[in-house]
């Protein structure tokens, strides 16, 4: 096969904890905040918009937002966004947004977690991957604070 | 390479994204890319659709800058760019491999 469609992002993990647990993680947004990597302000509920800030230093000033579409307890939960709107000279309100959807399912020995971002079609996605990337690996610096901070 | 540069260059990526999103295309490019270059009459061949189609699905690709035509002779030939793919799908990877660090943090908060 020399080309896929390029589409989406599919991942599927396994973790070891309980359903409820997980859903905590994925939809209270202070512990939402604390794996993705942003301060996030508000609750998050069914077509609503969450605001929030990057919290890696040198990105503070970047704006955060997500808009949240469906919350199926403990099942589904999916929201839309701007993919890695980093640059902050830019308007990214008026482009295609993505959509991220979260599904739920116990197996033995935790939860399967299936992850899906689609919509990249869309966006001038590739523009923002490279910015990012420029960064002088940014995302890298960002994971080593998000572990500090769990782990404390 | 500028940062500028850099991101004009890739910012014609988007249209890629969307060119492969349809099956017929998809199967296009991979018989481009095993088999080509091919003519439309060959390509018509492995195809469920009309040559007309092909031609507008090629078209699209060509637009998006995944394929080419040249001509040989009189025979008209469909050529794979292979690295116009290249560029799209490490914008996708960029962003994938972010998706994996998140997951692994969610990992760690909630297995703690």
């Amino acid at each position: 096969m020399v080309a896929q469609k390029l589409d989406r992002i599919e991942k599927q993990i396994l973790l070891r904890a309980p359903r409820s647990r997980v859903w905590r993680a994925l939809t209270q947004a202070e512990e939402f905040g604390s794996w993705f990597g942003v301060k996030l302000e508000g609750a998050f509920a069914a077509q609503t918009s969450v605001t929030g800030r990057i919290t890696t230093p040198g990105y503070e000033h970047v704006k955060f937002e997500l808009v949240v579409q469906q919350l199926e307890p403990e099942s589904y939960f999916s929201y839309r966004w701007h993919p890695y709107a980093i640059d902050p000279s830019a308007d990214y309100s008026k482009e295609p947004t993505t959509l991220v959807e979260f599904r739920l399912e116990e197996v033995p020995g935790g939860t399967r977690l299936s992850l899906s971002e689609s919509g990249f079609e869309h966006i001038p996605l590739a523009r923002r991957a490279e910015a990012f990337r420029m960064n002088d690996g940014g995302w890298s610096q960002q994971v080593q604070n998000i572990e500090r901070h769990v782990t404390a | 390479m500028s940062r500028r540069s850099a991101a004009l260059r890739l910012d014609q990526a988007a249209p890629i994204f969307a060119a492969l999103g349809d099956e017929t295309r998809l199967a296009l490019v991979n018989r481009l890319g095993t088999s080509g270059p091919l003519s439309i009459t060959r390509l018509t061949e492995g195809a469920n659709v009309t040559r007309q189609a092909v031609t507008k699905h090629l078209e699209v690709l060509a637009g998006a800058g995944l394929v080419r035509d040249e001509w040989r002779g009189r025979e008209r030939l469909w050529v794979f760019e292979g690295a116009r793919l290249a560029e799209a799908r490490r914008c996708l990877e960029v962003i994938s491999s972010q998706w994996d660090e998140a997951l692994g943090r969610l990992k760690d908060l909630v297995e703690r």
